[in-house]
């Protein structure tokens, strides 16, 4: 009985906070589906009074919001898959294989993750340039070949294959690739699975790179697009929404539907020492 | 062998750059030279001179500083109270809550960038809406000077903090009961044990937290760009904004490397720092 009104109180407190979060979100989806210059109405309207669906409409006809999907979808794509393979083998690396300087390369590599990737930014921007890869995917690509943060997952994640299993394969006769291929990544399927969320949300999501490299309105990811409709001409509100749906809701049902395999990346990123 | 593809992206794609940016920040590189690089021409500190003059720079940098550390702590704050409720024993539906919480944070930051744009509009947006039924009168978040920041601070808290609480969690789950037992017998009560064995068995994880929080903070650039372009009188204007306008507006290439370098100076001093209080913490 001592405890039911802290109890209560601190379930209020949740509940409070919890409507807070999602009220942003909620509000941005009620507001796509409302007619032009109802949500900048006083008091404003919380829903639409006959929702409809013509500023998606609008979005799909007049301002490619298709092509900047496809296009945020190529990039994302891309990225997760070249990279998944590139850090999967060097995380193996890192954790199985023995060679000189091994731990200390791979610190010097974790140090080097102090360095902002916005240093890179503008020589990579000139070196793209140089090969004629503005405007290109390779360009939007190239930056994300290669993540230490996604060795480093899974080298920590590799380190728990017993040394046994990879000898006794070795033994009768197996490469090292086919050790790597054959025993490594499918044991190490759980966290390839989780870095391939991260890398794909990640890239559905970064800005700054795209919005550098992608000069030619065609080739915007979703992101570059809808910051460049809210720059150019103060659009309708309700527009605007539905282009933040359309830019949120591929990465809300990924995260929803794989909740479990994401967290795990953080839990594992957090604790790190 | 298997090092290979990693390595040579890393040095092609990050090592070189780095140092090419560094070089970089040692000339004039401008727009005449991005035509001809014929033109380019060592200046030695010139561009490190010239920020030190520019009350620009001054103004991002304060800003920048203004954003860590007011929006930093807040953040970090926000959400270990979020995980200590999340993770007590009276809270109810922990799964649903935690994640709810998390939800802005997968979300993209140009997005709800410009949903926080129309919340924050002074006449029909939602937050002086829901501020006007506890007295307060309308607010101009993101066309005055003196609250803009705080607008940006609070859009920034709202999508950040599931990250952090999520691994507070995890750094709370990893106390042992046992302590808590052990102190229950002693006497100790909710608030001694929250000082004497919470805090102390967190610090690890506060530290790390503290740390990434900080590196990305220092990193403002998207809600800015989306929000205020800076604006209202450069109250927004933040260091990497000020870096993109005079790299990639007016192709000042030169001088915005060497803005990109004193931010990478500002990141690594910070991260000295931490790692010498982590040290003294742990012995």
């Amino acid at each position: 009985m001592r405890r039911r009104i802290p109890a209560i109180a601190l379930n209020i407190v949740l509940v409070f906070i919890a409507i807070t979060t999602v009220t942003p979100v909620l509000w941005m989806v009620s507001a796509s589906l409302m007619s032009p210059g109802e949500a900048s109405s006083f008091p404003p309207s919380l829903l639409p009074k006959q929702p409809s669906l013509q500023h998606y409409e609008a979005l799909v006809d007049r301002l490619h919001i298709v092509r900047y999907f496809l296009n945020s979808f190529v990039i994302a794509g891309a990225v997760t898959l070249i990279s998944l393979f590139i850090n999967s083998m060097a995380g193996f690396a890192f954790a199985k294989s023995r060679f000189r300087g091994r731990d200390r390369l791979f610190r010097v590599l974790l140090t080097a993750m102090v360095i902002p990737a916005q240093v890179t930014m503008l020589p990579l921007f000139l070196m793209l340039k140089t090969f004629g890869l503005v405007n290109t995917y390779v360009g939007a690509i190239i930056p994300g070949l290669a993540s230490i943060f996604g060795i480093f997952l899974i080298r920590q994640f590799a380190y728990s294959i017993p040394d046994s299993l990879i000898e006794a394969a070795r033994i009768d006769g197996a490469s090292d690739f086919k050790v790597y291929r054959s025993i490594v990544l499918p044991l190490c399927r759980p966290i390839l699975f989780t870095l391939a969320l991260f890398t794909f949300m990640g890239t559905w999501n970064d800005f700054m790179w795209p919005l550098i490299i992608m000069s030619d309105d065609s080739m915007y990811t979703l992101p570059v697009a809808i910051a460049n409709l809210m720059g150019e001409h103060t659009p309708d509100l309700e527009l605007m929404m539905a282009g933040s749906v359309v830019t949120i809701v591929p990465v809300v049902v990924l995260f929803l539907a794989f909740q479990r395999h994401y967290v795990r990346g953080i839990m594992m990123g957090g604790v790190k020492e | 062998m298997f090092l290979a593809p990693a390595l040579t992206a890393l040095a092609l794609f990050f090592a070189l750059p780095v140092a090419f940016a560094l070089a970089l920040s040692f000339t004039d590189f401008d727009i005449y030279a991005l035509g001809n690089w014929h033109f380019i021409q060592f200046v030695g500190l010139a561009n490190y001179a010239r920020i030190l003059e520019t009350p620009l720079f001054w103004t991002a940098l304060r800003n920048t500083f203004y954003f860590v550390l007011a929006g930093g702590p807040l953040s970090v704050g926000v959400s270990l109270g979020t995980a200590l409720m999340i993770n007590s024993r009276l809270a109810r539906f922990k799964p649903l809550f935690r994640t709810v919480y998390f939800l802005p944070v997968v979300t993209s930051l140009v997005a709800v960038a410009i949903v926080w744009r129309y919340l924050f509009h002074p006449a029909h947006g939602l937050l002086n809406y829901v501020l006007s039924w506890v007295g307060i009168s309308p607010i101009d978040w993101l066309g005055n000077p003196d609250v803009a920041m705080p607008a940006i601070i609070l859009l920034a808290v709202w999508k950040n903090f599931g990250y952090n609480m999520l691994i507070f969690i995890a750094g709370l789950q990893n106390i042992p009961d046992e302590l808590y037992e052990a102190s229950e017998i002693d006497g100790a009560g909710a608030w001694r044990q929250f000082t004497s064995i919470t805090i102390p068995m967190l610090a690890p994880t506060t530290i790390f937290v503290v740390m990434i929080t900080i590196i990305g903070y220092f990193q403002l650039f998207a809600e800015p760009y989306v929000m205020t372009q800076g604006g209202p009188l450069n109250s927004t204007m933040s260091i990497v904004l000020l870096m993109y306008e005079q790299g990639f507006r007016w192709w000042s290439m030169g001088y915005a490397a060497a803005i990109a370098f004193v931010l990478f100076a500002i990141i690594l001093v910070f991260t000295l720092l931490q790692s010498a209080i982590q040290r003294r913490i742990q012995g």
